[in-house]
């Protein structure tokens, strides 16, 4: 255990300060509390509510989640687990040579150690018209009530943004009723984590039901209308809709962050401890740009599943954890349920920029909905997407991330990734 | 969570003959069907024939299927381990399948949400179903999370050789066995690893006494005699290693059970004299080098057989017999029990098997393995003797036992072993086996055939 002298009794420095409190925040007072048991933590959030993923949003949007319920910590926790959670509380600058944060109410909070895990915002698109019209976005659980309460009477809908949320989106506004039109400036929806077959037969999917969806076209103009809305695309093309909604990437929250303090790119760089350039302060999440699984570029790597692994290795990093393992580099992964159909993507899914050699196995049924294509570098398996296919997705991934060699056992898993997958996951074990 | 410890299925591939039934048993309890989509546990042949891996939760300690989940609807419950799934919460989202790296929960696209393995509340429908016992469940957890409300009665700090089992063996018992109890350990490694004292200080709360190594049954006889003339209830408690029970100890163990005194006689051993140089005992297995036991060009290890000394003990009639492996704790916990029970009658005797890395020539790391495996090949069948009902019973099954190989190799003195020595004892494990099996009651038997 690790001890911790409290003597600076002017202002009570906190052992560990973490900002932001949703995965990788928690992940990492996960992570420090199986060392450091009563080692006072204190937790910050913009919110005023307790702690939620930001990845439930959409289902909050469509009634599956009661808002009430998303929640990833009670109040009980934060009675018990000397973890003091300052709720509403916006941080508006670190310090990292006088190691303390300054909030909003002017209070000033000392550390030892910190991490930021403040996410990202709605990263909006360069429209000039875009500021002066009513729109939606998706970030925050009220965005979330918002985009519920005004769906129950309107319409239709625009959503600017083919990627998950806007995807995600377009499924529930089309469910409540609503005509639905989804914009997306790259010629494929879901591009990231599918190729552009499988985003074709995604895209007939929702087709068939009734979505517009109109992919490589950019938008140049909006403007606001009464009630409505329109939208101006590139090709001409004029949309008009009752509500507007933005989905066209995120950003991470760094605003508080002083560039000439803390190396800063498109988030904050971080090594594989999640460490920052600055003493005594780490990053993990949506905010923290950190190493890729392939290659030698940082990157951000947005997804729910990175951000618990970079909190849970900040968290041990932070409390010394002796057992530590460092970050194995992020890959793009997720996984996606739409009108009933069941969907995943892991690592390397479209071979057009990467310009090496890969394999492919794909298979893809013409009768009813069904796609599999793996990937592999020689023995190795690089990447697995799928719609409706009888796959375990974590234990592709870990294939990919503990580069598990197929030399033995190919052609077997390329007739049975199932079966194979889940022998060597079984062998590994222990 | 933390520093808990649950009941778990284990996996014995092994053992795994690949009929599924665990597959049928649990698709049936959990929809009432036989589809083995619906199966919480997925049977999955291996690369060479007759092998098979398998995937099922293992309940994680640091779950990552709960953290992953954006809704809160996978918990792990503290009480019982069980990672437990919330249909109300769950969004649907499969993240959960994209966090388990084992296939422990997995999206069914029958019922259209993930399924997962809840262990049936406490009593999984695959453990039974597993006619060749490949899966079994373990409940040992419960003998650890208790551990901490019975009293320790040792001294903290042991002078035991790295990865002897004596201090997993003094501080179990006596914290079991309770302080109303009087401790006797003759000469041997337990008297030498502290158990007595040093300098007039004893190493125990509870009154202990250095017989030699000829009268221990005899001194706890007395002790308890007196006792009983006096009017107070207590155990008396022997640990003596093979040299104090089976050897020179003998005449007075052997006496004292015929007398049916009471008392818990548990004999800790370690096939020889570990620890005043590795001599052979009466109770070293043939073919174990010791120090007058060598490997030469004449000789090859001890060249005859051990004593069976657990049968010589049942043979006497005691109250109660039985044989211990500590790398299977809930079993020797339920024997302590009947023989703190059996002692208020008579003699309870206990065998425990008790690997030495010192004199055995293994890596400390290795002791609970060796314990395990010397079970599981039937070197060291695990089995309990009632006289009341004068019938042995099996503890641990005895079918299809592993080669002994896959014990002695672990072993540093049978390294030089040869082919027919191999044979041979595997022959007497065998013909052992048979032995005991004429002492076990007829209706169990029976029992067991219906039950398979």
């Amino acid at each position: 255990m690790k001890m911790i002298k409290h003597e600076d009794k002017i202002m009570p420095k906190c052992p560990y300060l973490i900002i932001g409190s949703s995965h990788a925040g928690l992940a990492a007072v996960d992570a420090i509390r199986m060392r450091d048991s009563d080692g006072s933590i204190i937790l910050i959030s913009k919110d005023k509510c307790l702690p939620y993923s930001p990845t439930v949003l959409p289902y909050v949007v469509s009634g599956e989640a009661d808002p009430e319920e998303v929640f990833l910590r009670d109040e009980t926790y934060f009675q018990t687990s000397g973890v003091t959670f300052m709720r509403g509380c916006e941080v508006k600058s670190l310090d990292v040579e006088a190691k303390k944060v300054i909030l909003d109410s002017g209070e000033e909070v000392a550390y030892e150690k910190a991490l930021v895990a403040s996410g990202a915002s709605p990263k909006l698109p360069p429209i000039p018209s875009l500021e002066s019209t009513p729109y939606h976005v998706l970030r925050t659980i009220e965005d979330a009530l918002r985009i519920r309460a005004a769906s129950a009477n309107k319409p239709s809908a625009i959503i600017l943004g083919g990627g998950l949320i806007g995807m995600h989106a377009a499924e529930n506004l089309a469910k409540a009723g609503l005509e639905v039109t989804v914009v997306e400036m790259q010629p494929q929806i879901l591009p990231g984590y599918f190729d552009a077959q499988a985003a074709s037969m995604i895209h007939k999917v929702f087709a068939d039901r009734g979505v517009r969806i109109l992919t490589g076209h950019a938008v140049t103009h909006v403007t606001a209308s009464n009630s409505a809305c329109a939208v101006s695309l590139e090709n001409g093309l004029d949309l008009s809709g009752h509500l507007l909604l933005v989905a066209t990437g995120v950003e991470p929250n760094t605003g508080f962050v002083k560039p000439n303090e803390i190396e800063l790119d498109q988030g904050i760089l971080v090594d594989d401890r999640m460490r920052s350039s600055a003493s005594g302060v780490w990053a993990a999440g949506d905010v923290a740009q950190a190493s890729s699984f392939r290659g030698s570029e940082r990157v951000l790597n947005g997804i729910l599943p990175d951000a618990v692994d970079q909190g849970w290795t900040a968290g041990m990093d932070m409390v010394e954890d002796p057992a530590f393992i460092p970050y194995r580099g992020g890959i793009p992964t997720n996984t996606y349920t739409f009108f009933r159909n069941h969907a995943f993507s892991v690592g390397i899914t479209s071979l057009q920029a990467e310009g090496e050699e890969f394999q492919v196995d794909l298979m893809v049924s013409s009768s009813g909905l069904r796609y599999q294509k793996l990937v592999y570098q020689d023995e190795l398996l690089v990447g697995a997407s799928a719609i409706n296919a009888n796959l375990d997705p974590g234990i592709l991934s870990e294939m990919i991330l503990s580069r598990v060699s197929l030399e033995k056992v190919k052609t077997r898993f390329a007739r049975e990734p199932l079966d194979t997958g889940r022998l060597i996951m079984s062998s590994l074990w222990r | 969570m933390l520093g808990k410890s649950f009941s778990t299925i284990a996996f014995n591939p092994d053992k795994c003959n690949g009929c599924n039934e665990c597959m049928t048993a649990c698709a049936w309890v959990k929809t009432g069907t036989s589809e083995p989509a619906h199966s919480r546990i997925h049977v999955v042949p291996g690369e060479i024939e007759k092998s098979w891996g398998l995937a099922l939760c293992r309940q994680c300690g640091t779950p990552r299927c709960v953290m992953v989940c954006p809704s809160k609807a996978l918990t792990k419950n503290t009480e019982t381990g069980v990672i437990e799934w919330d249909d109300n919460r769950c969004v649907n989202c499969g993240l959960c399948t994209l966090g388990c790296v084992y296939a422990g929960i997995t999206y069914n696209s029958l019922s259209e949400h993930v399924i997962k393995c809840d262990l049936c509340g406490g009593d999984p429908a695959c453990v039974k179903a597993c006619e060749p016992r490949a899966l079994e469940f373990l409940q040992g957890a419960d003998i650890y999370n208790a551990w901490g409300d019975l009293e320790d009665l040792f001294v903290p700090g042991i002078s035991a050789c790295l990865g002897c089992n004596s201090e997993l063996l003094i501080r179990h018992t006596l914290r079991r066995i309770g302080p109303n109890t009087v401790v006797a350990t003759p000469p041997g490694c337990i008297a030498g690893v502290g158990a007595v004292g040093v300098n007039g200080l004893t190493a125990t709360k509870t009154p202990v006494f250095h017989p030699l190594l000829t009268n221990t049954a005899a001194m706890l006889a007395g002790a308890k005699r007196y006792y009983n003339r006096i009017g107070r209830d207590v155990t008396m408690l022997a640990f003596a290693g093979d040299g104090g029970a089976a050897d020179v100890g003998f005449q007075s163990l052997s006496g004292a059970a015929e007398r049916g005194e009471q008392m818990i006689f548990i004999c800790v051993d370690n096939e020889g004299y570990m620890n005043t140089g590795v001599q052979r005992s009466s109770t070293t297995p043939f073919g174990a080098w010791t120090s007058t036991t060598p490997v030469g060009s004449v000789l090859r290890g001890k060249t005859r057989d051990a004593k069976p000394l657990a049968i010589i003990m049942m043979m006497h009639n005691c109250e109660y017999v039985a044989t211990a492996s500590l790398a299977f704790m809930e079993d020797y916990y339920r024997k302590l029990d009947k023989a703190v029970r059996a002692s208020e009658k008579g003699m309870a005797f206990i065998h425990v098997f008790s690997p030495c890395p010192t004199g055995w020539r293994f890596a400390p790391g290795k002791l609970i393995e060796i314990s395990r495996k010397a079970v599981e090949t039937n070197l060291v069948p695990l089995w309990e003797y009632d006289n009341s009902r004068r019938k042995l019973r099996f503890t641990h099954s005895i079918e299809k036992p592993l080669p002994v190989e896959s014990y002695l190799n672990l072993v540093g003195k049978y390294r030089h072993l040869d082919e027919e020595q191999i044979e041979r004892i595997q022959k007497r494990a065998d013909e052992r086996i048979e032995l005991l099996k004429s002492f076990i009651d007829d209706e169990e038997i029976i029992r067991n055939e219906l039950a398979s």
